[in-house]
């Protein structure tokens, strides 16, 4: 019977643990999908902007009510995961409290003591959470985007939170050795009493159940994270590690347009010359599907956790216009998934759909609508860059479909005929010199 | 206030041989847009009494190429940028300064990889530095006490973390230094940037400067100071649409120092 349950725990372990492997192999997959961008330079900065900003969590604290909450269920889940390291060992080898026979009584119980504080601290900061996003009604958590399933993930996830951090206070309370030993059971014994005139054979049975269940629903969680805005969790570090370093507003030169650029100021270049045969086809400029993107705007789709901070400082956002960088996230992940679906319905290859991310997912209206003001950038609590996307987007609408508003293409004809975005001679560029 | 000003071109002195120590980028705003061209020649008239040994392109210079870029237009960005490039090459120009936020954060960080590498400083920096330097000094008494709140431009700000130097110059003029509730990291757009200057903005609630001015006014400010010429036109518009302008007025940093100077 023994040689059962540890048969079982095993298989569900592999399972859990097989399956997310699975999936992190096609997100990894997903992610190269973008264009290669070479982002080798300056590790130490990058290593310290990730210890700083996602281990630190220095971004998170610049809202200081949302911040403290989450880093309470940041370090609770993290302290608390030391524990799924007794409970693994416990159910593969068929051990109860492993950590009892290797640590002393006090220290075990310093350690559990500790980890039931926090869990306790991480169901009042959850409760909170959930307060705030349907109770309160936070403005951010209730944009347009935030329907359906974005807004139910949302609540999954405090829901797990809510059972799991349950799921372990009671399986403390009701393990009886435990309990007796006195030590470490800070919260659960408050909870002990509740079972009080119970049978041990009941107790027990609670036990193993809450133990069961615990396991189990920390590997259903896993696995929901490849699912979920949930995947923060994992892919803050390396997406601030791969984080912009150049200053904000410093946009990337195309290349590809360089290349041109450079051959029509060559002299002796031949303006007739037909390309040579093996000529690689002309580079398209600029984004309208999601292989158009970088792998790190890709990454940066699957970090985004739809918290909201870029949508409520967005300047057009605030003022009712229909652009929000939070959707242009929401929106990029949800068309890399498709397109990932559709390479595995097809044996590996992508077969057109007929979609792409620009018109059927993101309007030229929301695109056109940025001021590139950088107020999302800055507020992204894990270096998300969204405003990047938006002039991937741009170059694409302007340089391959000439779809810019008339009033920018004025704009841009004046600066190709005189050197300025307004119709000035470029020959009066003195005359306030002049003027009195 | 005397009109007497002195504007040295590359052309002028590359002829007599001679090297300015810095080249003023005035801009397409500043060259041609009524309210911006004050703030050139508030600027040169500093540069005049600091004798600033600098020189402008005058009819050499051509947009930075930074609307076509916010555009999505690379190309024509590309081909703005390396012809300005030829021409600041040519000159062997070392040091730019200029008072547009756009034209700084485009020449600074977005022409050298294109083959134009110069220090270039904001007119806020520059000026900030020429006080260090006792170059010029401030007189506050004119704006002793009135209420100043300073907008940040966007790419002088976020884009490129220059905070202090506009604030240092405003704490100078013995003036009180208010900020809004958006200010400095959060500031907020004037609705300029990003190209939307010369194009009708998306259907909203509400222009995005009329939102900034609100902010601006609830500081109930005497002054509220600008460090670029779009920023000033929106929020010169938000005043006036709020109808303050006869008791608030917008004024770029450079005319601050300027009129305190009585130049």
């Amino acid at each position: 019977m023994q040689y059962i349950s540890q048969i079982l725990f095993t298989l569900i372990l592999i399972a859990g643990i097989g399956y997310f492997a699975s999936n992190v192999k096609k997100l990894f997959r997903n992610i190269s999908l973008g264009k290669d961008l070479d982002i080798s330079d300056n590790k130490p900065q990058r290593w310290k902007n990730m210890a700083k900003i996602a281990l630190g969590q220095s971004k998170m604290v610049v809202r200081p009510i949302a911040g403290f909450l989450h880093i309470i269920v940041y370090v609770g889940f993290i302290i608390i995961n030391i524990e799924v390291l007794e409970i693994v060992i416990d159910g593969v080898f068929g051990t109860h409290r492993i950590g009892l026979q290797v640590l002393n009584a006090s220290v075990y119980g310093f350690l559990i003591g500790s980890f039931e504080v926090l869990a306790l601290l991480v169901l009042v900061a959850v409760i909170a959470f959930w307060i705030r996003r349907n109770v309160i009604k936070i403005k951010r958590f209730l944009s347009a985007e935030m329907t359906g399933w974005p807004k139910s993930d949302g609540n999954i996830i405090l829901y797990f939170e809510v059972v799991l951090m349950c799921l372990f206070l009671v399986m403390n309370a009701t393990d009886t050795t435990f309990q007796n030993l006195g030590s470490g059971n800070v919260i659960s014994q408050f909870i002990a009493p509740l079972f009080d005139g119970m049978s041990e054979g009941s107790l027990h049975m609670i036990e193993r159940t809450a133990w069961w269940i615990h396991i189990i629903g920390i590997l259903v969680f896993l696995n929901y994270l490849y699912f979920s805005k949930h995947l923060h969790i994992l892919l803050a570090f390396p997406n601030t590690y791969y984080g912009k370093l150049r200053p904000k507003g410093q946009f990337l030169n195309n290349e590809a347009v360089t290349k041109e650029v450079k051959l029509m100021m060559d002299p002796s270049a031949d303006p007739f010359a037909a390309p040579a045969e093996d000529a690689p086809v002309p580079e398209k400029f600029g984004a309208s599907d999601v292989t158009d993107l970088s792998w790190v705007q890709l990454l940066n789709a699957y970090t985004c956790t739809e918290c909201g901070r870029c949508t409520s400082e967005c300047p057009a956002n605030i003022t009712g216009k229909k652009l929000s960088p939070r959707k242009i996230m929401m929106d990029t992940r949800d068309r890399l998934v498709e397109v990932g679906k559709n390479i595995d319905a097809n044996k590996g290859t992508f077969v057109p759909d007929g979609k792409q991310l620009l018109g059927d997912y993101i309007s030229n209206e929301e695109l056109w609508a940025c001021t590139s003001c950088n107020a999302c950038v800055e507020a992204c609590p894990v270096s998300i860059d969204p405003l990047s996307i938006i002039m991937d987007m741009r170059q694409y609408l302007v340089m391959e479909q000439s779809a810019a508003p008339s009033d920018l293409n004025n704009m841009m004809g004046n600066i190709e005929n005189n050197g300025a975005p307004w119709p000035f001679n470029q020959q009066d560029r003195l005359n306030w010199a002049n003027e009195s | 206030m005397s009109n007497e000003i002195n504007v040295p071109t590359m052309a002028s002195l590359f002829a007599e041989g001679k090297q300015p120590e810095v080249l003023f980028w005035v801009g397409c705003a500043g060259s041609f847009d009524d309210r911006a061209k004050k703030i050139t020649k508030a600027f040169v008239k500093i540069l005049n009494k600091a004798n600033v040994n600098f020189a402008v392109l005058g009819t050499e210079e051509s947009c930075t190429g930074d609307p076509a870029k916010r555009s999505g237009n690379e190309f024509l960005f590309q081909m703005q940028a390396v012809t300005n490039i030829e021409v600041l090459n040519a000159y062997d120009v070392k040091k730019v300064v200029t008072a547009c936020p756009h034209c700084f954060n485009t020449l600074k960080n977005e022409y050298p990889s294109l083959g134009g590498s110069y220090e270039v400083v904001h007119h806020t920096q520059f000026l900030k530095q020429l006080l260090e330097e006792g170059r010029i000094t401030m007189e506050g008494g004119k704006f002793k006490g009135k209420r100043i709140t300073f907008h940040d431009p966007c790419y002088l700000g976020r884009a490129n973390d220059v905070y202090e130097a506009p604030r240092e110059l405003i704490r100078k003029l013995d003036a009180e230094l208010v900020e809004m509730k958006s200010c400095k990291t959060r500031g907020l757009c004037c609705g300029a940037g990003g190209a939307q200057m010369f194009k009708e903005p998306e259907k909203g609630a509400k222009d995005i400067n009329i939102e900034r001015t609100e902010q601006a006014l609830e500081t109930q400010p005497d002054i509220i100071a600008a460090g670029c010429p779009f920023c000033n036109t929106m929020m010169t518009d938000g005043v006036k649409n709020k109808e303050k302008e006869a008791s608030i007025a917008v004024m770029d940093i450079a005319e601050l120092i300027a009129s305190a100077d009585d130049l």
